[in-house]
């Protein structure tokens, strides 16, 4: 895993409070890892905090699994 | 009418995660005051209150036991303290597996006087430092009064009636009132009634030092900081926690054999109609309040037993005082009254409840609290059972609850032995 990826799964994990193998990069954060819409905006927030991007509304909203949210954060990163 | 009993219990105090800690600490004449730990209040007026102390205290909370780790992350502490202290009443009663339509029947009332003030402070300077797009997505419903009750009623899947008080520090005792009635009109077969606060926060701790309600002259000697009806006091002490019972209405409880503690038979709700903060100086709204629940609860001067006074330690103490013996006579009709927020500090919405609870064990246990460091007792109790320093054993058969809170909101409640 890149180390971005890893960071994502660490922020996951603290936020969600879920077993780190859980979180693998095709968990989708509604149906495998027990979040709601208020919990990927947190997560999102997070995200947003961790690496230093901005991710709009729109693109949050294309966020579903944990590789979404690597993927989007790789190609957006400064 | 239907009869309403209560058949279960569970507390989070500065003496204890539970009941019986808390219970024990409480006759021990334990006191739950220190320097505030939870903050740098070195630039406050006030630097001491009486907090729930930390899981690795001997009698610390651990919100792990019964508050799920994500709403733990979401909410104000009072809503964890609501959650846990609901959870601990559930299982005493024996109501953790009922059946949907069971449910369907069990509702809340639990309150809040404020709120979660600690988190509103926190997103404000959130706000204001990191702008708008930096505000918690749980921030609203992690700090309304009404989600302990909403998050209780979704753990257990309860779908009566979803009440939570605002009174300030009436909530409790309104909470359990509101509740008992209820059930007393068929609106829910049970009810988890209550009240929690925690506000022991910069804000919270600077407001009610502006407002000149805390004490601010024993910094230096917390545990004797609370000392109702003592001449030398001088404010109140901030507590936090939750109260929690199970009201039942009586037939369904004895059906299924439940331990019933004791039947809520009288209940009184007056205004002062006076001031936002101080009480009337005669007390007349708190006297109303008294006689509506022993005319509810068919009682006479010389029926009530214990009384756990509101007594916050303030100049207050003695207009509730007068207004008792004008309700029950110059000697409170033999009744022993006692302040436990001399113990455990004053836990505003949570007050209420959580009296109540120590109320139902002084008549299963036949011993009533102490009133700590009253060492001087003012003018106009003398002749009177204060229970000063010292718990003390005695027959309790019938019990008196008084809140009082700012806005001149006032609320009693009557709660005997059932045989």
């Amino acid at each position: 895993m890149s180390d971005i990826a890893d960071r994502v799964a660490k922020i996951v994990v603290e936020n969600l409070g879920v077993e780190a193998d859980k979180v693998t990069q095709d968990a989708s954060f509604i149906d495998d890892l027990g979040a709601d819409s208020l919990d990927i905006v947190e997560l999102v927030m997070a995200f947003e905090e961790e690496f230093g991007v901005e991710i709009p509304d729109d693109a949050a909203e294309k966020i579903a699994t944990v590789g979404d949210a690597t993927k989007y954060i790789e190609e957006h990163k400064g | 009418m239907r009869r309403v009993v209560v058949t279960g219990l569970g507390l989070v105090t500065p003496l204890g995660a539970d009941v019986e800690t808390t219970w024990a600490n409480l006759i021990a004449g334990e006191s739950g005051a220190g320097q505030i730990t939870r903050f740098d209040a070195s630039n406050q007026k006030c630097t001491i209150a009486c907090e729930v102390k930390p899981k690795d205290h001997p009698w610390g909370f651990d919100a792990d036991k019964r508050v799920d780790f994500k709403v733990q992350r979401q909410v104000d502490p009072f809503i964890v303290y609501g959650i846990d202290a609901a959870g601990q009443a559930l299982e005493d009663a024996g109501l953790t597996d009922m059946t949907e339509a069971e449910k369907e029947r069990t509702g809340c009332s639990i309150g809040s006087g404020i709120g979660g003030l600690p988190g509103i402070e926190i997103e404000s300077v959130n706000l204001h430092e990191r702008g708008p797009g930096r505000v918690s997505p749980h921030f609203v419903h992690g700090r309304l009064i009404n989600l302990i009750t909403g998050q209780v009623q979704i753990k257990y899947g309860f779908m009566g009636p979803n009440h939570a008080v605002v009174t300030a520090c009436s909530t409790g005792a309104h909470s359990i009132g509101d509740a008992a009635r209820m059930i007393a009109m068929d609106d829910a077969d049970v009810m988890l009634a209550g009240g929690a606060e925690s506000t022991i926060n910069p804000l919270g701790i600077a407001g009610f030092a502006q407002a000149r309600a805390l004490n601010m002259s024993m910094n230096d000697r917390p545990t004797e900081a609370s000392r109702p009806y003592d001449k030398n006091r001088d404010g109140f002490v901030m507590g936090e926690g939750a109260g929690v019972v199970v009201l039942e209405e009586y037939e369904r409880a004895k059906a299924r054999g439940a331990k019933i503690y004791a039947e809520v038979t009288g209940y009184g709700l007056s205004g002062d109609a006076y001031h936002v903060t101080a009480p009337h100086p005669e007390g007349r709204g708190a006297e109303l309040a008294m006689r509506m629940a022993l005319k509810k609860a068919g009682l006479g001067p010389g029926d009530i037993d214990y009384i756990n006074a509101h007594g916050t330690s303030t100049m207050a103490d003695t207009i509730e005082l007068a207004a008792i013996k004008r309700v029950l006579g110059d000697d409170l009709g033999g009744a022993s009254m006692s302040s436990t927020k001399s113990a455990i500090g004053h836990l505003l919405g949570g007050a209420g409840a959580v009296e109540a609870i120590f109320c139902i064990l002084a008549m299963r246990d036949g011993i009533v609290p102490p009133t700590l460091n009253l060492h001087d007792p003012d003018e106009g109790t003398e002749g009177i059972d204060l229970v000063p320093l010292v718990a003390k054993k005695r027959e309790v058969r019938a019990v008196l609850n008084n809140s009082f809170g700012f806005g001149g909101t006032n609320a009693s409640i009557i709660m005997q032995k059932v045989d």
